[in-house]
């Protein structure tokens, strides 16, 4: 199993629902969140372009906040999903500095918090909140392991890129464009 | 043009507008980190070349400061971390990847032995010292009959704690400045410099202050040539490494990073070493000062700086 999410610019209008429905699924304290708009304008009148990207931890396969964790805190759960343990995590930054999208912040009591591509909904077979609200459907979730799934089926039709891949990580967010 | 803006109004306190989550505490560590390493090594080094007589300050009164700077290093991390109840979970794992995990064992290794160290040789130094214990001193007795194994195992962990604090910050790959393979080895050089310098002013022989300088002289020099390296190696990689480079080459580190770490930190010091070999005498504490306040100043800038570096916005 092999969890990732793709979202299509294009579609996109960045009316930041994704945010606040993280914030209120996963009582993200204020001042904080673990998903965010980024408008991109890119270009000069007339010939300007605009990309609208909702990002997010990456839960990356070789992911470098997992291999600097000092304690084991960070680790990847079945799917690929990269969580932290609250209690296992000593709140060095280690990982902060590790992380190419800087995905993840220190949580007011201490330990290191980020998206956790809602994990409890996941196992329950739900979407995670921020996919599972979107007014304009542009986000898509699932397993890329299952060919029929609507992830494989998206990527396998539309162009996309990810971000940073440079950095070797190798996301698992994808942005249709 | 291409801009990018966070629409949705991210503003995370210490990652937003860059990252600053690491404060005074690191770099203040990785200095004394590195200190200590410098004095242990060459403690450990002239014992095992069967020196230890004639180089009395390097391996008998100078490994004094090594435990005080490791324990306030480690009260520094301490001070560091956010969630600091939950530290012990660093010594109920051991992970191979991880250059933290790395340096919390070696900590718990190293400043134990170099407290044994200084104590086996409280009685050379002040005469009519007694441990009161039995067991103490039959300790003492052990310590100093295998004092050249304990010296080689303290030289194989000193390499490590020194060339640790780099590697901390190299293995890093999201932070652009910091993710070069040389800063392991510079920032050991730059802690044995930072050593030797520190016990050449405790040193009250004349040919052991020569001999110290003189190793000091080399290790600036090395120290010249990979820090020209790592810029060299910045202006060939990547676009972000380029741009990591530019806070050193007309950025905002540039006045202090040339000014007080190359120039007053390496080059001057350098100058005042040898100049004292070519006989003109000057205090001693002046290059001493400038070695020492040039490694913590590197420290600092390179920790805040390399923060600022990154691949994305």
């Amino acid at each position: 199993m092999r969890y990732a999410m793709a979202i299509d610019t294009l579609k996109c209008v960045g009316c930041s629902d994704c945010v606040i429905a993280c914030q209120m699924e996963n009582n993200v304290p204020i001042g904080f969140c673990r998903d965010w708009v980024v408008e991109s304008v890119h270009g000069s009148y007339p010939e300007v372009g605009l990309e609208l990207r909702s990002e997010r931890c990456n839960h990356c396969e070789n992911a470098p906040c997992v291999r600097c964790c000092p304690t084991g805190a960070s680790h990847i759960v079945e799917g690929g999903i990269v969580l932290v343990t609250q209690n296992k995590c000593i709140g060095c930054g280690a990982c902060i500095q590790a992380c190419p999208y800087d995905a993840r912040y220190s949580h007011p009591e201490g330990y290191v918090d980020k998206c956790t591509f809602c994990n409890h909904r996941v196992t329950e077979g739900l979407n995670p909140a921020c996919v599972s609200v979107c007014p304009t459907k542009c986000m898509y979730f699932g397993d890329l392991d299952d060919a029929n799934s609507d992830i494989s089926n998206i990527l396998a039709t539309r162009k996309y890129k990810a971000l940073a891949p440079e950095a070797g990580t190798n996301p698992q967010i994808f942005y249709l464009v | 043009m291409n801009e990018e803006l966070f629409v949705s109004g991210r503003n995370i306190p210490n990652i937003d507008p860059f990252l600053n989550i690491w404060h005074w505490q690191i770099p203040i560590y990785l200095f004394l980190g590195g200190l200590a390493a410098g004095i242990l090594f060459f403690a450990a080094l002239f014992t095992i070349l069967g020196k230890a007589d004639k180089m009395e300050a390097t391996v008998k009164k100078a490994p004094i400061i090594a435990p005080i700077a490791l324990i306030l290093g480690l009260l520094a991390l301490f001070l560091d971390l956010k969630h600091e109840l939950f530290f012990w979970r660093l010594y109920t794992t051991f992970r191979i990847e991880s250059p933290m995990s790395w340096g919390a064992w070696v900590l718990m290794a190293i400043t134990p032995l170099s407290i044994v160290w200084v104590a086996s040789y409280a009685k050379e130094l002040k005469p009519g010292w007694d441990w009161k214990f039995g067991f103490l001193n039959d300790f003492e007795s052990f310590v100093i009959k295998n004092r050249l194994a304990l010296a080689w195992i303290i030289i194989v962990l000193s390499v490590i704690l020194g060339i640790y604090t780099g590697i901390l910050l190299s293995a890093f790959n999201a932070r652009p400045l910091w993710n070069t393979s040389i800063l392991g080895p510079l920032f050991l050089v730059s802690g044995m410099s930072t050593g030797a310098a520190t016990i050449l002013i405790m040193s009250k022989s004349t040919e052991e202050r020569r001999l110290l300088s003189g190793i000091d002289l080399l290790l600036i020099v090395i120290e010249l040539f990979f820090i020209t390296h790592m810029i060299m190696g910045f202006q060939a990689g990547s676009q972000t490494q380029i741009d990591a480079a530019q806070l050193f080459l007309g950025g905002p580190f540039t006045v202090p990073f040339w000014v007080f770490v190359v120039i007053l930190g390496l080059v001057f010091p350098a100058i005042l070493e040898i100049m004292e070999r070519l006989g003109v005498h000057m205090p001693v504490i002046i290059p001493v000062v400038l070695v020492l306040l040039g490694g913590l100043i590197f420290r600092f800038i390179m920790v805040e700086a390399g923060q600022i570096t990154r691949y994305l916005y």
